[in-house]
């Protein structure tokens, strides 16, 4: 936890902003550069920021520790449940252009964004995870 | 003297004073720093070879996320290396075999850049014609589909039945176990963490509730 308030209310003015770039690159990663992966990396370190500066128990009460553990599973349970509806809409497993048959290439579009959007929750929470281990605050 | 491989040449230099500094330097702190420089340096590399997406990844994880984890390791271990001095020569020579096996490898590479690499003839010009993921719309099914620019590009929400971002797709869709097994193998990891590094039950005082 950072003492001085200049750090406090700059940093407390930058997690908003790390937060909306790593939803714009989750969310713009079929168009620019990025994906899941790195969106993920970006939102962790929102976080991560976060309890650097107002401590650990605050991050804490902000993301308790099982809405991490959920989205940590929730993220491969997407990627694999886009694959396992692709199966039963008669394809192959995580061929997304059968998800919408009157449409294939939104469908198409529609898979890629849920997958990455799994590769980000887990991505992000498996991260969080790893600097509470390591910060020594888990409960 | 071509200004971009200048800049390349140039950044590579740092990017290997930056290594030597962080392997020799005793004090931690300053080592992790120089991590840090070190991938920043290789993220702005990638950058200038067009790599972008392993651009934001080098510098989101590299720069990021494992300089903040060592910086938080350092703050429960001491900063200051231990005195060691000793060095293994069976380790260096093994080093600099293995160096000269790869040196040796790279002289049968194609020229960098060359267009008439393997790599770039067999299946890279379907991915940069955007074939990939793509789906023929229904009707006007063989019409348009193999040029590179796709129709409708101007239109906003219209990417002509593509995904633009050649990585993401061939990630996502080409790719899709590949993908799919990796984020896997991230989640085994944050699950290995949290069984094993499970806090030990009752212990008072310094525990936070949650």
């Amino acid at each position: 936890m950072s003492e001085s308030v200049v750090l406090r209310t700059i940093g407390g003015m930058l997690i908003p902003y790390i937060l909306v770039y790593g939803i714009y690159v989750q969310m713009h990663g079929e168009v620019g550069p990025g994906g899941g992966f790195q969106a993920g990396v970006l939102v962790a370190a929102a976080f991560i920021l976060h309890s650097l500066l107002f401590g650990p128990t605050g991050t804490m009460r902000l993301l308790p520790r099982w809405f991490i553990d959920l989205s940590m599973s929730l993220g491969v349970l997407l990627y694999i449940g886009t694959g396992v509806v692709c199966l039963l809409q008669g394809g192959y497993f995580l061929e997304y252009s059968v998800l919408d048959r009157t449409d294939p290439a939104a469908a198409e579009a529609l898979g890629i964004t849920l997958v990455e959007a799994g590769v980000g929750l887990t991505v992000a929470s498996v991260i969080l995870t790893i600097v509470r281990k390591v910060q020594g605050v888990s409960p | 003297m071509d200004p971009v491989l200048l800049l390349d040449v140039i950044l590579l230099l740092l990017a290997v004073a930056a290594a030597y500094t962080a392997i020799t330097l005793r004090d931690l702190l300053g080592s992790v720093m120089m991590m840090g420089i070190y991938s920043l340096l290789l993220a702005v590399i990638w950058a200038d070879l067009f790599a972008m997406d392993v651009s934001i990844t080098e510098a989101s994880i590299g720069a990021g996320a494992s300089t903040i984890l060592l910086l938080m390791a350092l703050t429960r271990t001491g900063t200051r290396e231990r005195k060691s001095g000793d060095h293994s020569l069976p380790a260096l020579i093994v080093v600099v075999l293995t160096g000269l096996v790869l040196i040796h490898g790279t002289s049968e590479m194609p020229r960098f850049g060359d267009p008439e690499a393997p790599a770039h003839r067999h299946v890279a010009p379907q991915y940069l014609a955007q074939q990939v993921p793509k789906v023929a719309p229904p009707s006007e099914a063989m019409d348009s589909s193999p040029q590179p620019a796709p129709v409708g590009e101007d239109e906003p929400g219209n990417f002509g039945h593509h995904v633009p971002n050649t990585v993401t797709a061939v990630l996502a869709a080409y790719r899709g176990y590949d993908t799919m097994f990796e984020t896997v193998v991230i989640f085994s990891a944050g699950m290995c963490l949290l069984l094993l590094l499970r806090p030990l039950p009752r212990k008072r005082g310094e525990s936070i509730d949650e």
